[in-house]
This record gives C-alpha cells, sequence and structure tokens, in this order.
C-alpha cells in the first residue's frame, strides 16, 4: 500500500471549508460510492483527503415552502419527494447504494468510466436549486447551472429550491440497477406557472432545455425543440443516435406527466 | 481506531480509507463478505452498518465511527441459525454460496424492516445482488418464507429425497 494519506475528519461546515481550502490536491469524500473503487483498483492515490460523513452536512429543512439539501444527505432521503426529485433519486443505482451515495456526491459527479453521471441534476436543475458551496475565496450562493459550469475547486454545502407546483420525471429504463441512466428528462412547473425543463445524459453534466422551455404549449414541438439544445454523445450506455431519437419522447412524456400533475 | 464487529471491538491497524471489506477479509479474517467486483456493483461484499446493507467495499474504514458492523458470522450459529439462514437451507437458496452472506444481510435487513413477501419488493430490496448461479427464485422464495414468519424443521429438510445433496442424510 501508498504511504498513508492526511485524512480529515472536519465537524463542521465551516471546518470542512477550511479543511477543504481551494481543493486543489483534495480528495472529498461523503458517502464514498464514487471514491471508494477509484482508491481500491489504484487509480486514485489520495493526498490530503477530506471525509464529510461527520461534517454536520446532511439533512433535510424546511422553510416555508423553501426546501435545503444537505450535500452529505443520503440520496434515499429523497426517494419520498415529489417529481421530479423523488423518481430520479428513486431511479439511482439499488437501494444500499441509495443508503450511502450522497446528493454532493452526485451533484458534483461528472462524465466517468464511459457514462454520464451526475443523475440528481436534471432534477436540480429543473427546480431552479440554488447551490451554496465554499471555496478559496469564501462562501457563495449560485443558481446550480452556474455551479456546474464554474464550481471545480468549491465544496458543495447544500442545495435549495422552492417546492414547485407541479412536476415530473421520465427516463429510459435502465437495463440493470446499476446502470447510469442513459438519458432521463425533469421539469417543474413553478407557482408562477413557469415551466423548466432539464436533461440528464445529454453531456457530460446536466443541463436546461431553454429551447423547448419556450415551446411547452405544444409537447410534440417542445420535443423536437429540446435537440437544438444539447449535443447527445456516444458512450457505452447508449449512441449519440439513439440519444436523439429519444429525447423528443421523454420530453413529450414529462410535459405530458406534468399536465396530469397540475 | 477501534471497529465493532459482531458485537467484539477491534483495534484496528489499517489506515482510515482502507475498505471496510479488506479490513474485515484481511486484518480480522473474517471472510464472509465477498470480495467480487470490489466497487459496488455486485453486492457480494454487503455487511450490516447499524443495521443498515451497506457495501464494504465502498466503505472507508475512517468514516465509521461508533457504527456497530454485523456479517453473516452474527447473525446467528451453526447450532442457532437465524430464521433467514434456515430459509436459505430450507429452500435451497444457496449454491455456489459467493453471493450467499450479502443475500442473507440484505434480507435479514428487508424483513427487520417489515418487508413484505412480495415478489417485486424483494427484487427490489435485493436488486444490488448479484448470483452468478442465478438462483434468484430460490433465494426470493426463501426470503418471502421469511417475511410470513414461516418456521422450519431442518431435520426434514435434511431428510428430504430430494434435498440430500445439502448434507445430512442419503
Amino acid at each position: 500500500m501508498a504511504s498513508a494519506p492526511e485524512v480529515l475528519f472536519p465537524t463542521s461546515p465551516a471546518d470542512a471549508a477550511a479543511a477543504f481550502g481551494d481543493g486543489a490536491g483534495v480528495t472529498v469524500i461523503a458517502g464514498g460510492t464514487i471514491v471508494m473503487p477509484e482508491i481500491s483498483y489504484g487509480r486514485l492515490k489520495p493526498g490530503k483527503t477530506v471525509v464529510l460523513t461527520q461534517a454536520g452536512l446532511a439533512g433535510v429543512t424546511t422553510d416555508g415552502s423553501t426546501v435545503t439539501i444537505g450535500a452529505a444527505t443520503p440520496v434515499s432521503d429523497l426517494v419520498g419527494f415529489r417529481a421530479p426529485l423523488g423518481p430520479c433519486a428513486a431511479n439511482i443505482a439499488d437501494l444500499e447504494i441509495r443508503g450511502q451515495a450522497t446528493v454532493g456526491g452526485n451533484v458534483c459527479a461528472g462524465e466517468g468510466h464511459g457514462a454520464p453521471r451526475g443523475d440528481l441534476q436534471g432534477a436540480l436543475l429543473a427546480l431552479g436549486a440554488t447551490a451554496r458551496s465554499a471555496g478559496s475565496d469564501g462562501e457563495r450562493s449560485e443558481p446550480l447551472e452556474e455551479f456546474l459550469a464554474y464550481g471545480a475547486g468549491r465544496l458543495l454545502f447544500d442545495l435549495s429550491f422552492v417546492e414547485p407546483a407541479a412536476g415530473a420525471f421520465a427516463a429510459l429504463d435502465r437495463p440493470h440497477t446499476h446502470d447510469y441512466t442513459a438519458l432521463a428528462v425533469s421539469a417543474a412547473r413553478a407557482a408562477d406557472g413557469t415551466v423548466r425543463l432539464a436533461v440528464t445524459g445529454a453531456g457530460t453534466h446536466g443541463q436546461r432545455l431553454p429551447s423547448a422551455e419556450s415551446k411547452t404549449s405544444d409537447p410534440a414541438v417542445a420535443g423536437e425543440a429540446a435537440l437544438a439544445d444539447v449535443t447527445p454523445h456516444d458512450d457505452a450506455l447508449a449512441s449519440a443516435w439513439y440519444r436523439s431519437k429519444t429525447l423528443p419522447v421523454l420530453v413529450r412524456r414529462a410535459l405530458a406527466q406534468l399536465e396530469e400533475a397540475s | 481506531m477501534n471497529l465493532t464487529v459482531n458485537g467484539s471491538t477491534h483495534e484496528i491497524e489499517s489506515g482510515a480509507l482502507t475498505s471496510l471489506l479488506d479490513v474485515l477479509r484481511e486484518e480480522l479474517g473474517i471472510t464472509s463478505p465477498k470480495a467480487g467486483c470490489e466497487q459496488g456493483g455486485c453486492g457480494a461484499c454487503t455487511v450490516l452498518v447499524d443495521g443498515a446493507p451497506r457495501r464494504s467495499c465502498l466503505v472507508p474504514v475512517g468514516a465509521l465511527g461508533n457504527a456497530e458492523v454485523t456479517t453473516v458470522e452474527g447473525l446467528g450459529a451453526p447450532d442457532d441459525l437465524a430464521p433467514i439462514q434456515q430459509a436459505f437451507t430450507h429452500h435451497y437458496a444457496a449454491q455456489c454460496g459467493f453471493c450467499t452472506a450479502g443475500m442473507m444481510l440484505a434480507a435479514h435487513a428487508y424483513v427487520e424492516n417489515g418487508g413484505s413477501d412480495d415478489q417485486h419488493a424483494i427484487a427490489e430490496a435485493l436488486g444490488g445482488h448479484v448470483c452468478r448461479c442465478t438462483g434468484y427464485v430460490k433465494i426470493i422464495e426463501a426470503v418471502a418464507a421469511v417475511a410470513r414468519g414461516d418456521s422450519f424443521d431442518l431435520a426434514t429438510t435434511a431428510a428430504s429425497p430430494g434435498m440430500t445433496n445439502i448434507g445430512g442424510v442419503k
């Protein structure tokens, strides 16, 4: 075995941020489901490691209609949520992995091992979630889209969103419980009627579908319009061709569900 | 660092990022958790952490704190098998045995949490466990039997003509 890395177990969010610093050379472990195989197979030789299990970052709180989910909350805690978040969480791996994997780990996971990961990104983007994180310049809250684009070198604290009036989640079936979702579309209608649509599996991370959002009055048109927002890719789960054929279908299904739920 | 397994506390020398699986097998010599895929994909290393089924290959031992770990050795003894162990014997739910410990621990937790004998619910609860012998039908039957509260007379099981190859009587 390699020489022992420095392993820190911060006991508060502030301690975690201090231990993390600017994140350079730091390995973060929350649930361990993504990082531990990397260590076991020797693909990752951790140096300074921050373990978040005691950092006070787990748990879901509700303040009025605003829901805040700590980064170290297990994915299984979201399974009972309304669409899109609940069904999206239930569609991740299996019972045991969901009990161990964390929301923050999932949201921060980029593409890896021939599959898009970050299953929850799409659902949280559709909910218009705000990400609170810490980095070398201190604490910051920003839309999840910006965190996904520019969040490297930041430690995610929590995600918050306002409960939608209605939500929907449509995904391609997984051949096995351990497959990542090849493609999934989340939709949410805010109290003011605004509809957000987002996709997981059509790029390296989840993304909004603004072209489809502007045409939701006609789901078939919105489905085709969504193709303008993404650049589907080939990977181990599905071909770009298959993704481009199924994205419009999932958008239509999500919008139909949203209509029913409204 | 201390680790409590099956009610006994051990002083652990492995580093904090060593997987619980490696600590159990290599340091403590508890070999019922199997090193199958070592990436969370097969379920053969599943143990109970404070009663919840967890993949021991994915748990850094340092993150356990004071949690209690249970392996299948802690479920029952050869002369005092736990209901799930009796059911696996009675229903012939073990073939090569590689997945059996993980399956039994996940099934034990499922039943302890009030799981029903519904096949789909059992399949969902055990969905992360791969049986390379593909003996899923018998496994689900065994779990359903425990969920129903069936009792098992293993002397009769062993004497049954169709079951002579699970030990006991010819």
